[in-house]
């Protein structure tokens, strides 16, 4: 078992020490989320007791964009330089190149979430009333779930025309079900009660949906 | 093309489909006598209330393409059969088609009995969730632009599928935590209501059965003639397509 | 016996309206089709 899991070490090793060095893609997103929390907060006054109620759901909002402005930009780089060709006629089984990928966007989008959280904190003074390691965990298992459909969609999107838009297009009828869960669960131990159902449905639609891209994935890759 | 296939198929075509067509219209015709006539007028709702009879079925033929688009999807990933193939792209059309006129005549039901357009009751959101995830496949189908459409749509397909478990789930619970009024009543139901529905049902079954065999029909001749097309540029491409 | 209900009418309006819209583009389709099987014919294309 050492290989699949050797290939996938490598790939995400040369994932993020591309990332690492181009520090242009980091900086324009990290400037991206600067732009949207200030957006939201113009949008939703933070001073507003409403907007501290919906308070959740700014925040999914805004790491779905996030992640969705990510997902496009780290494919993007692989079809300039012919990279899927590559892992095509490479005898790297497809499982390891996908985990890679998604592992590599996972670490991409939470570190951008890492970064728009203390700000959606200080402009929404936002307090959690319930249990926070909840919130930990709902963080990863939300990032985790819309980014292994992300990675999934993205490949798929790289053979249609519209590209950009066909992400979200195909992407958020299909995380409908974890988004409600993920706002619902923050709002919930924001304001003070445990998510514990929605912190398990997520769980279960991660293993589902992990499962299943892995078992496709090799299909869409190979799919010419 | 071979000739005894197309013969076969044109018998097929010119003998039974308009037969069907006719009992269909007549079953339909039926159905919509019973509906409006014959089915006993709702208590609090009025007349109004047989919108049901229209809007409940529409909801049933829907998630049963649906169905059906999950198993040709998955017949696909198995076998690359081009007939599943196109079963599967002509139950997600039909589908999506009376998915729509469910979605259309919820609101048209809701504004009168409830006196607002819309209502993120469960049967409603849930119906729309499947909408949005059956037509971005057809999106998908639409802007493919690789050879290998089918496989990524099948693809596409049992995510989907899978993904209507948590649909329900996931709105369930939150209905539990926010009730809302549902939609179309929930209880028992009086069973001349019930026969009138069935007979709906029927007749709406008939009818998306032949709409999708027509549909059917069409997909496997737009094939016949992209492939002639390519055999032709393949022989002569100096003809352009 | 049914009394004069418009939503009633718009609903049972509606879901024949959209049923027959999408049935108007099998058809438009198909007769494009033929067509298109006619001048390939015509052109000595065997379809």
């Amino acid at each position: 078992m050492s290989a699949p899991t050797g290939i996938t070490r490598v790939t995400l090793l040369k994932d993020l020490r591309l990332e690492w060095r181009s520090k242009d893609a980091i900086n324009s997103m990290l400037f991206f989320s600067l732009l949207v929390v200030i957006v939201f907060s113009f949008s939703f006054d933070p001073s507003a007791e409403e907007s501290r109620q919906i308070a959740g759901g700014l925040v999914w909002v805004a790491f779905l964009f996030a992640a969705v402005v990510a997902l496009n930009q780290t494919w993007a780089r692989e079809i300039r330089n012919q990279v899927l060709d590559a892992y095509r006629v490479s005898p790297a089984p497809a499982n390891s190149l996908f985990i890679a990928k998604v592992l590599g966007n996972f670490i991409f989008v939470s570190v951008l979430e890492a970064l728009m959280t203390p700000l959606f904190i200080m402009f929404y003074r936002l307090r959690a009333l319930g249990p926070a390691w909840q919130l930990a965990l709902v963080a990863v298992l939300g990032t985790w779930a819309l980014v292994v459909n992300g990675t999934f969609f993205a490949a798929m999107s790289l053979r249609t025309r519209s590209r950009e838009i066909m992400l979200p297009l195909l992407l958020f009828p299909i995380s409908i079900p974890a988004l409600l869960a993920m706002v619902q669960a923050t709002t919930a131990i924001l304001g003070g009660e445990g998510a514990r159902f929605w912190i398990m449905l997520l769980a279960t639609y991660d293993l589902v949906f992990t499962t299943v891209c892995l078992l496709l994935f090799e299909t869409v890759l190979n799919a010419e | 093309m071979s000739c005894e296939s197309c013969i076969s198929d044109w018998i097929l075509l010119k003998k039974a489909f308009p037969i069907l067509g006719v009992l269909t219209a007549i079953l339909l015709a039926y159905a919509f006598y019973q509906a409006l006539w014959v089915a006993p007028t709702e208590q609090t709702m009025g007349s109004v209330q047989r919108i049901f009879y229209y809007h409940v079925p529409s909801a049933i033929i829907g998630f049963m393409l649906f169905f059906i688009n999950f198993g040709a999807s998955i017949f696909y990933l198995i076998k690359r059969n081009p007939a599943a193939d196109m079963v599967a792209l002509v139950t997600a059309e039909v589908g999506v088609v009376f998915l729509t006129v469910n979605l259309v005549t919820g609101p048209i039901w809701a504004r009168p009995v409830w006196g607002i357009w819309w209502t993120w009751d469960m049967r409603l959101t849930s119906t729309l969730v499947l909408w949005l995830i059956y037509v971005s496949y057809l999106f998908l189908r639409r802007f493919s632009s690789s050879g290998e459409t089918p496989l990524l749509a099948a693809a596409l397909a049992v995510l989907g599928a899978l993904c209507v478990p948590f649909v329900y789930f996931s709105i369930w619970f939150f209905r539990t935590q926010h009730p809302q009024p549902v939609m179309g009543g929930g209880g028992s139901i009086d069973p001349r209501m019930l026969h009138v529905l069935l007979i709906n049902w029927l007749a709406f079954s008939c009818f998306a059965f032949l709409v999708c065999w027509a549909r059917y029909r069409l997909e496997q001749l737009q094939r016949e003639v992209d492939a002639a097309y390519a055999m032709e540029s393949l022989r002569d491409p100096r003809r352009s397509t | 016996m049914i009394s004069a209900n418009p939503y009633l009418f718009a609903a049972y309006a509606a879901t024949w309206i959209i049923h027959i819209g999408y049935l108007m583009t099998i058809v438009r389709r198909y007769a494009r089709l033929k067509r298109e099987i006619e001048e390939m014919r015509k052109a000595g294309v065997r379809p």
